[in-house]
């Protein structure tokens, strides 16, 4: 039997990839671990080995085609002494690519909002991904400041584990893009240290979850020592790395630190979504003479937005942003669920039900002003986070709205969030643990007494 | 560094295997090979999810060190766990299954390719967090001594995990308590992109317990009986006298995760590793010089082997999803 070679996924996030080129042909003799094709994913390029051995018999995508799903048959290996005809073999390329215009993730641009008063201004903008846009902001501020510097696990030679910092060991070297070893208690105190003395580090852990082992120093001597030393010394550095859950990478590595970190004084804590804000946050973090945690997110890295051009480009840490001006509910998110609140505001308007959505960005400080004065408007609220319930930000907006919007409130505060359970692996379980546009479409439907 | 093998089975010395240990050593070498490409191709067919960090290249390391030890022993380890599971004699199709996530499993799906457990086989996981199994496989030593059993931990670690604190805290706590574990460092070389030259100071890693009094030694991790050699020294220190380390030197064929391009190394550097240290190959070469196994006999566990591998995967895909009403089960458990 003729065996089908299929797209290889690449990684935990791949749906579909390019075949850059085929190193065998059509013809050729493959023996299992030899490389059969490349294959560009959106953070490399991986080579694929055949399990198989026998002849490549067809080449079904030729290399250069971009958009091939996960699961297509690229080729087809014959067996000795057997022969594939043309006719058995399998669908013609164009089959498996995907629809050439798939819509980058956050399709739904923030428009009806308009600008709030100090928002800066965007002036020229090119459009690249958040990968791009922490990068660009991190290499302009390394330009502007000798004493910033990036240290962390494959931050240097490996460009970075999600590819967040490539061109960085070139343009600025080794001395100030520095591999760490795997010593997350060890570097994230060396840095600390390092600010105590004027330098500027940005700490980036290889994902959140790793920051665990640092912890202590990041609270106890990052986030405390200026009021210890009676303002004498601070540290101004920045903590930063993919935060909450990717994909099926399970209990361990899909945790969301929001409420964690922003729980403590002396900390600053922003979870931006569009990439512009990514440019603009990163760099008032590394500018802020306190240290700032940045709490990205793995599936945010490949999607893409208008970011500003200018070097001067800086959001304010603190302020949240409205993306989308409504009048009916108000939903709060940051992060990843910014994007999921914009679709279920897409999907309520379809219902009649006009939704403000706002991207908090900065949990710690919380930007009060512009969700009580939304509130104050719509009289009702849904949080949105991926995180755990109990304490959690939402638990914190509740409190808020008992405390200055009571009056004004028509419905019980809602809050949609991760399940209250470690993160399952299985894909069934994952999907369902993890909050959805769905949720927060019956929320609002519930502070509406829509259901 | 390894020793000659032994020439042929001698009873006198019951330290050297006999032939049918000998060609058990291959079989199980070679289930842990053909399994992880198994596992490498379910990946790519979308079947397993996350990382999932295969242990092709090193499977002498554990095939060597489960020899020298009872089923009442314990194993714990990192991420890289595929390897240590089967050497366990865990099920090859509860291990497929947990890699689909399926409720066939050893974790009923929960878990995955990182976070596996078999209390029944005495396997402590699989965990995720670089280092953390150290300290916990320095704890089962401590339950072992406490009950005033002569038990013994293999608590497995990378090169890169080597360099954590806790590593150290561990070691004092062992020597100061002469906790029976044996910290076995499996140098392949490589912590994800990061060569050894550039993550640690000293790259000896079988002394970093000098500082503890801990003996250690470098072991040549690409064949069998060199790793078994060693590890019976090991073992027979620790139930007696406390913690030993066993730098095992070995190497990882693949990337580190299924999505890493591997462009930190070269090829040659990768090639010369299979074609002239695979340690599979190697023992296969032993065996049939010294005349313990001919060729039809090689061939036969290939295809047993194979049909395990294949028998997995089917298993690992026919098993159903965990139904919804294991979301909340296991968070705690009641309290009598
Ligand atoms: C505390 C922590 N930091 C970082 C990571 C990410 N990470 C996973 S494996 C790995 C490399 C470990 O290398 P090594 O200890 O040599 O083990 P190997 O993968 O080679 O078996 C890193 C950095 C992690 N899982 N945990
Ligand atoms: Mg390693």
């Amino acid at each position: 039997m003729p065996i089908n070679v299929l797209m290889p996924a690449l990684s935990p996030t791949m749906t579909e990839g390019k075949i850059a080129r085929w190193l065998k042909a059509e013809g050729d003799a493959v023996k299992s671990g030899q490389v059969l094709c490349e294959i560009e994913t959106d953070k490399a390029t991986m080579e694929v080995e055949a399990v198989d051995e026998g002849t490549l018999a067809r080449i079904l995508v030729p290399g250069g085609t971009e958009g091939v799903k996960v699961n297509a048959v690229i080729a087809v290996i014959a067996a000795e002494g057997e022969s594939v005809s043309a006719s058995a073999a399998a669908p013609a390329a164009a089959a498996v690519v995907a629809a050439a215009a798939a819509p980058a993730a956050p399709a739904i641009v923030a428009s009806a909002a308009a600008p709030a008063a100090d928002e800066p201004d965007m002036g020229e903008t090119k459009t690249m991904t958040v990968r791009e846009a922490l990068r660009d902001g991190m290499a302009e501020e390394m330009r502007r400041d000798e004493n910033v510097y990036l240290m962390g696990e494959e931050v240097a030679e490996y460009q970075g584990a999600y590819k967040v910092s490539q061109g960085l060991l070139q343009e600025f070297g080794a001395r100030r893009v520095v591999d760490t070893p795997i010593t997350e208690q060890g570097f994230a105190g060396l840095a600390v240290g390092a600010g105590f003395m004027g330098l500027r580090p940005i700490v980036e852990f290889m994902t959140w979850n790793f920051s665990m082992q640092a912890i202590d120093q990041i609270i106890n001597s990052a986030a405390k020592t200026l009021y210890m030393s009676g303002g004498q010394m601070g540290c101004p550095i920045v903590f930063r790395g993919p935060n909450g859950a990717a994909s099926r990478v399970a209990a361990q590595h899909s945790q969301c630190y929001a409420s964690w970190y922003a729980h403590c004084p002396g900390l600053k804590v922003v979870s931006p979504w569009s990439a512009a804000d990514h440019k603009g946050l990163i760099k008032a973090a590394i500018r802020d003479p306190n240290p700032v945690l940045i709490l990205e997110n793995e599936i945010l890295y490949g999607t893409s937005g208008a970011v500003p051009v200018s070097a001067d480009y800086v959001v304010p840490i603190g302020k949240a942003k409205i993306v989308r001006a409504g009048k009916d509910v108000t939903i709060t998110a940051f992060s990843i669920m910014v994007g999921k609140a914009l679709q279920a505001a897409e999907e309520l308007a379809k219902i009649g039900i006009d939704a403000e959505v706002i991207d908090l960005r900065s949990i710690r400080p919380l930007d009060i002003d512009t969700i009580v004065a939304s509130v104050k408007k719509t009289n009702r609220l849904v949080s949105c986070e991926e995180g755990w319930p109990f304490a959690g930000i939402g638990s914190e907006l509740g409190m808020l709205m008992m405390e200055q919007c009571f009056d004004w409130l028509d419905a019980p505060v809602k809050r949609v969030h991760g399940l209250d359970i470690p993160l399952p692996y299985a894909a069934n379980l994952e999907k369902l643990a993890l909050p959805q546009a769905d949720h927060i479409v019956s929320a609002a439907k519930a502070v509406l007494y829509k259901n | 560094m390894a020793p000659t093998p032994p020439k042929k089975k001698s009873r006198a010395d019951e330290n050297v295997p006999e032939a049918a240990d000998l060609i058990k050593y291959y079989r199980d070498m070679l289930l842990i090979r053909r399994f992880e490409e198994k596992a490498g191709q379910m990946y790519g067919m979308g079947l397993i999810g996350g990382f999932c960090h295969l242990y092709i290249g090193q499977e002498a390391v554990v095939v060597g060190m489960q020899s020298t030890i009872t089923p009442k022993d314990a194993v714990i380890t990192s991420y890289r766990d595929h390897g240590h599971m089967l050497a366990c004699g865990m099920e090859p199709g509860g291990v497929m299954a947990e890699l689909t996530g399926r409720i066939g499993g050893y974790s009923k799906g929960k878990g995955g390719s990182m976070h596996m457990f078999s209390k029944e086989k005495n396997f402590y996981g699989g965990h995720g967090i670089v280092g953390a199994q150290v300290p916990l496989g320095t704890g089962i030593a401590f339950a072992s001594k406490y009950r005033g059993e002569t038990n013994v931990s293999l608590t497995y670690m990378g090169d890169g995990a080597v360099n954590q604190g806790q590593v150290y805290e561990s070691f004092n706590m062992a020597q100061l308590w002469k906790l029976p574990v044996i910290f076995i460092i499996e140098n392949n070389r490589y912590g994800m992109g990061t060569a050894i030259e550039r993550a640690s100071s000293t790259t000896d890693f079988y002394h970093r317990g000098a500082a503890h009094g801990i003996p250690g030694e470098a072991v040549d991790g690409m064949n069998v009986l060199s790793v078994r050699a060693a590890g019976l020294r090991a073992v027979e220190h620790a139930r007696t006298k406390g913690p030993y380390i066993l730098e095992m030197q070995t190497y990882r064929y693949r990337g580190h995760s299924m999505s890493d391009p591997a462009k930190y190394r070269q090829k040659e550097e990768v090639e010369k590793m299979r074609t002239q240290h695979d340690p599979i190959d190697s023992h296969a070469k032993f065996l049939l010089d010294g005349g313990f196994a001919d060729e039809a006999a090689l061939k036969a566990i290939d295809r047993e082997v194979k049909d395990i591998a294949t028998k997995a995967a089917e298993f690992a895909q026919n098993s159903p999803e965990p139904p919804v009403s294991e979301l909340y089960t296991d968070v705690l458990v009641e309290a009598r």
